[in-house]
């Protein structure tokens, strides 16, 4: 990583024609790592700043918006709080579990209208109608269609992770070369042996790809489908936070949520790099 | 790129018992392919006949975009012809089998396979037991000299690595018939002669037909028992020439007069048009952009 980030600014500093000392400056292995904490610091001094500085500049105002530091006393607050664990096991249940079932069926319909002409036809046109529909409008059918709100908030989860798997496993298939697929059938592969020897092997980087992508959805809809939610539950409590008036809590929760997303995501990615060995086996040469 | 490979081909004596008689006997009368629909359509190749005789190596010589690569696609089962009729010892060919082997130019491999389960992929499909068809594929790989590249995986081998093991997958089966189309295309000039060599010795040991296409003289004349020279757009066989130099053949035939001779005739004969334009490559499956 940072072998190639150097290899790819070496020239640029050349033809710069800086100081030697710059030169070596940007060579230094762990830069990318230094800038990322940097930037990640100066955000939180800029929150800072305004925040506590109670910054107006009219159309937008951070008179109300609570400071790092009383965020970072909420946030402990909550961790010593019994509540924490299962408002986080509640949070966490619902995304797998919305994750889950898109995965399935993302994957499965992604194949099939990727693969045939007919399926295309036949599940395109109302994927498309039900694709620009948001969680939030999905609230009173889902309580409706679903007996438990368990199954109703996975299932709000699930529209939101559901599209960039499919869109991504289509993409995925078919992108597959069809000269791997004519040398499959010369090899005495059928129709479903091309399917799980080739087109699905071949279009798993795009899956992985679109998995990653859904699992950080499936948490940006979270708070939506917690709303539902009586008790438990991550984005209930940032929600709930708003309706009593907890400022630093509300941000305590939004920062939760951008956290265990971009973790699962991260996760997500790593058992998909550990799934394509063969993709990293290229980047290699 | 990982590993070297010597550049001399050391290709160990093989421990696959060399098959009895294997060759098919390839046929097509009056064969022609139509690619493109509606006003776009066009005819690639016009009345060809074959007549290819059992284990026989004949070279299709052409100009790029002449339709050689689009007959042998015919032959593969991947294109239906126009009009006419193909037949694989009098059976007619209306679909892809293992019987007829195909080796693309390149990047046909299965990048998700390591070298071992490309080249065992065939028996995987025909239901051969996972330890047999390692151990078979195991020899296979030895005898293309790939040797200890068993796990490794196709982006991680030189293009001469990788067509070794295309080689090596399609003959696993046992084809009557190898169908390659430019296989040795994409290489340098060194390793193109390295593989000719070895494509021989590999099939002087299993006995197959062999249908190979090239645009390379040289290549078609070191190679072939028979070539069959053809026309551009609308492809038509021009001529029909029997190369009967003695086999195990050497580098230094490039240099014997009667090779200089046919390699003029080949070039009076492929630039008696030499006023037309290049035409796009066309492939086993159809029109670069098409889909099987």
């Amino acid at each position: 990583m940072s072998a190639s980030a150097a290899a790819s600014l070496a020239p640029v500093a050349a033809r710069a024609g800086g100081p030697a000392r710059l030169a070596a400056l940007r060579l230094l292995p762990g830069r990318r790592i230094a800038l990322r904490a940097t930037s990640l610091l100066a955000s939180l001094a800029l929150w800072h700043l305004a925040a506590s500085g109670k910054v107006d500049l009219g159309f937008i105002s951070f008179r109300n918006v609570p400071s790092p530091a009383e965020a970072a006393r909420a946030a402990l607050a909550l961790v010593r709080s019994p509540t924490l664990w299962p408002h986080l096991a509640a949070s966490l249940t619902r995304v797998l579990l919305g994750f889950l079932a898109a995965l399935t069926a993302g994957i499965g319909l992604g194949l099939a209208i990727g693969r045939s002409r007919l399926a295309s036809d036949l599940l395109l046109a109302p994927l498309e109608v039900l694709r620009p529909i948001p969680a939030v409008a999905w609230i009173p059918l889902a309580i409706l269609m679903f007996p438990s709100s368990e199954l109703s908030m996975a299932f709000i989860t699930f529209t939101g992770a559901l599209f960039p798997i499919l869109l991504n496993t289509i993409h995925g298939v078919e992108t597959v070369n069809p000269r791997l697929v004519a040398s499959a059938r010369s090899l005495g592969a059928g129709k479903a042996a091309i399917l799980r020897e080739v087109i699905l092997p071949g279009a798993t980087p795009s899956i992985v790809t679109g998995a990653a992508i859904g699992m950080g959805t499936a948490w940006f809809c979270l708070v939506t489908a917690e709303m539902i939610s009586g008790q438990y539950g991550i984005g209930y409590f940032t929600w709930e936070s708003y309706t009593l008036q907890n400022y630093d809590d509300i941000v305590v929760g939004m920062l939760l949520i951008g956290l265990l997303g971009m973790g699962s995501s991260l996760l997500v990615r790593q058992a998909g790099a550990r799934m394509t060995p063969w993709v990293s086996a290229g980047a290699q040469r | 790129m990982t590993g070297a490979i010597p550049l001399e081909t050391r290709v160990p004596p093989s421990r696959i018992a060399p098959t009895a008689s294997s060759g098919g006997h390839v046929a097509m009368e009056g064969g022609v392919i139509r690619l493109g629909r509606g006003a776009a359509a066009f005819d690639v190749v016009e009345n060809i006949d074959l007549d290819i005789a059992p284990e026989q190596f004949v070279c299709l010589l052409g100009p790029s975009g002449c339709g050689k690569s689009t007959l042998l696609g015919a032959v593969a089962g991947h294109l239906t012809l126009h009009r006419g009729r193909v037949s694989l010892d009098g059976a007619a060919i209306t679909g892809p089998h293992p019987d007829r082997g195909i080796v693309f130019q390149q990047h046909t491999l299965f990048p998700w396979c390591s070298v071992i389960d490309n080249v065992a992929f065939g028996l995987k499909m025909k239901g051969v037991p996972k330890r047999a068809r390692l151990d078979r594929a195991r020899d296979f790989i030895a005898e293309v000299g790939l040797a200890g590249f068993e796990d490794r995986y196709p982006a991680e081998l030189s293009g001469g690595m990788q067509q070794r093991v295309e080689i090596a997958r399609a003959l696993i089966t046992r084809p009557r018939v190898l169908l390659m189309d430019e296989p040795f295309g994409a290489l340098d000039a060194q390793t193109r002669m390295t593989m000719q060599e070895l494509l021989l010795k590999v099939w002087s040991q299993h006995r197959t037909t062999i249908v190979f296409v090239t645009h390379d003289i040289d290549e078609a004349i070191f190679l072939a028992d028979r070539i069959l020279v053809m026309t551009p757009r609308p492809g038509r066989i021009l001529d029909d020439l029997t190369i009967d130099f003695a086999r195990p053949r050497q580098r230094e035939l490039i240099a014997d007069e009667r090779f200089t001779k046919l390699r003029h005739h080949c070039l009076t004969l492929l630039h008696s048009d030499r006023n037309s334009l290049p035409l796009p490559r066309l492939t086993p499956i159809g029109v670069p952009t098409g889909i099987v």
